[in-house]
């Protein structure tokens, strides 16, 4: 039986980390279908039709999918599920929110946010925060995965031809109400999907001297992060956090400025490609995870590498 | 109105977490436990919408071994009115926990379930979604703001993009953002009047769920340890090696 990836769009195109499901969902089976449920989602069809993994693409259009609320969605994918082997979403807010509905009334265990695809039933996942890994084999006859988007590199967006098939809608879920959605309008990146993140600890001291790092993450197109102390001293507002009970990031880059380093902050930013530590305590257990380690008051550092990034001629972005 | 709020006993976050050298799992013995963050979070508005008079009874549920039951007893010291503690050794799947759930909810016929987002163990984050899935009602996940109104929850969702709002009518499931509140510290009074609230033990087993794990946890192993890195000596060759060597900027 074939997979079947549950694609992630706002209606109009796809939402990025749909490559990177796909891939995923590819490596356990190469005959892979994916669905998408929405509305007015024609242009974000045709475009999942032309990922070159994706065999079949099955199109479902509601009014009531335009907010793509959970308790609508699980019944439609319930239902196709009896043709395939897996159902695999991407483990973001969107597929964290609908898999485990789909699981339960699949009766199926569903194994979350997989960094690496082992055999058709076997995935790699972190466990306590990423402190550790489980190795973790599905004996359900049916299997609900999640992925962890930033382990898996995007698919080729173009090339495929798959057909597109349409599928009839499932009835309204008449308890849940949309309201609203505020997008976070900002010029910087998301802090969950930053290449960059540049965050303050309590060596920062104040709120106020945080504007070394937002001075710093504009000249990178950085996000900001911060550690659970200069969030707990108010420094910065908490979904800045960066941590086991904050925000997991994996950035090509995370410069971690004024923090020392707690257990829980490394938990949230250990997988990073690349990590920048500047710190005044050279005994700081986050040098122990720096690839590049600063011993330096930040006061002084921050100011020079102001200067040095304006010296470069150019910046990636 | 009443609240049924389910916590989780798990390592404390501050711990740091060691593999067990037969990669069977983590060591858990003479190691800090405490109730899993967001679990907080879901008590303490729970606890918070009794006092604005909004609901009549705060429950605390939790499932687990003997020893979870300091999690409702801590639940009670912060504002719960009883506990139930639904005794059950082994390793728990969240989809067997969510059929308990079910089962409870059954017997108190609570208006609303909260819960954590998410416990910081295994990172599933799946119960809340899956006992409102077997329950078919509507569910609230990622909330970091909530609203009571009649027969209905206006709840703010934290979602990658931002902020979502959505209303769901009650009986439905809230899970719990960090964001969500301030949890609140049990003063010693308290915790000595939570000594004296009732917690009912219910034995697994009398509830007719099958528990058994459908997972396989194959091994447990550390995470790829990262190469030691190295100091630079000031700010310029910092830049210089991050724009040359590591090639990130």
């Amino acid at each position: 039986m074939a997979v079947l990836l549950i694609a992630e769009h706002n209606n109009k195109e796809l939402r990025p980390f749909t490559l990177n499901a796909a891939t995923a969902a590819s490596q356990i089976d190469s005959d892979l279908h994916a669905v998408i449920i929405g509305q007015n989602s024609a242009d974000a069809a045709k475009q999942l039709s032309e990922l070159p993994v994706v065999k079949k693409v099955l199109s479902v259009e509601g009014a009531h999918y335009e907010n793509f609320t959970a308790e609508n969605f699980a019944p439609v994918i319930v239902k196709l599920a009896e043709n395939y082997s897996h159902i695999v979403c991407s483990a973001n807010t969107f597929g964290k929110n609908l898999m485990p509905r789909i699981a339960a009334h699949l009766d199926t265990s569903q194994v979350s946010d997989i960094i690496k695809v082992i055999s058709p039933d076997t995935f790699l996942r972190p466990i306590y925060a990423g402190n550790a890994f489980a190795t973790i084999k599905s004996n359900d006859a049916k299997k609900c995965v999640t992925i962890r988007p930033t382990s898996f590199d995007p698919c080729e967006s173009t090339g495929g031809s798959a057909p597109i098939e349409k599928v009839d809608a499932s009835e309204e879920f008449s308890n849940t109400k949309f309201i609203k959605r505020e997008e976070i309008k900002s010029d910087r990146p998301e802090l969950g999907t930053a290449r960059i993140v540049v965050s303050g600890g309590r060596g920062m001291q104040s709120g106020d001297n945080f504007k070394l790092i937002t001075e710093i993450a504009d000249k990178l197109g950085a996000a900001i992060g911060a550690s659970r102390a200069a969030v707990d001293a108010g420094y910065i507002s908490n979904d800045h956090q960066v941590g086991q009970t904050g925000k997991v990031v994996v950035p090509d880059l995370y410069i971690a400025v004024g923090i020392s380093g707690a257990i829980q902050h490394l938990a949230g930013m250990k997988e990073s490609k690349v990590i920048v530590a500047i710190n005044k305590d050279g005994e700081a257990p986050i040098f122990s995870v720096a690839d590049y380690g600063l011993e330096a008051d930040l006061f002084e550092a921050l100011p020079q590498f102001m200067e040095e990034l304006n010296k470069l001629n150019t910046i990636q972005k | 109105m009443k609240i049924l709020v389910a916590v989780k006993r798990v390592i404390d976050y501050n711990v740091q977490i060691r593999v067990k050298e037969d990669g069977t799992g983590v060591v858990t013995d003479n190691v800090k436990m405490s109730t899993n963050p967001p679990d907080d979070n879901a008590i303490e508005e729970a606890v918070k919408i009794k006092e604005a008079g909004k609901a009549t009874e705060v429950v605390a549920v939790t499932v687990g071994e003997e020893k979870a039951q300091e999690t409702v007893r801590k639940a009670l010291a912060v504002g719960a009115d009883r506990g139930i503690h639904v005794k059950v050794d082994g390793i728990l799947e969240p989809l067997a926990v969510s059929k308990i759930l079910q089962k409870i909810v059954d017997k108190e016929k609570p208006d609303l379930v909260f819960m954590g987002k998410q416990a910081i163990d295994d990172d599933c984050n799946q119960t809340g979604q899956m006992l409102s899935a077997l329950l078919n009602w509507p569910q609230a996940t990622f909330a970091s703001k909530i609203d009571v109104k009649d027969n209905k929850l206006e709840v703010t969702r934290e979602i990658d993009e931002g902020l979502e709002t959505i209303e769901i009518n009650i009986p439905a499931i809230v899970t719990c953002d960090l964001r969500l509140n301030e949890p609140r510290y049990a003063s010693l009074p308290n915790i000595m009047k939570a000594k004296k609230k009732p917690i009912e033990e219910i034995a697994a087993s009398d509830l007719g769920v099958d528990v058994s794990p459908r997972l396989e946890q194959t091994k447990v192993e550390e995470p790829p340890k990262r190469k030691a890195g190295i100091k630079v000596a000031n700010v310029a060759e910092l830049v210089q090696k991050l724009k040359n060597e590591a090639k990130v900027i």
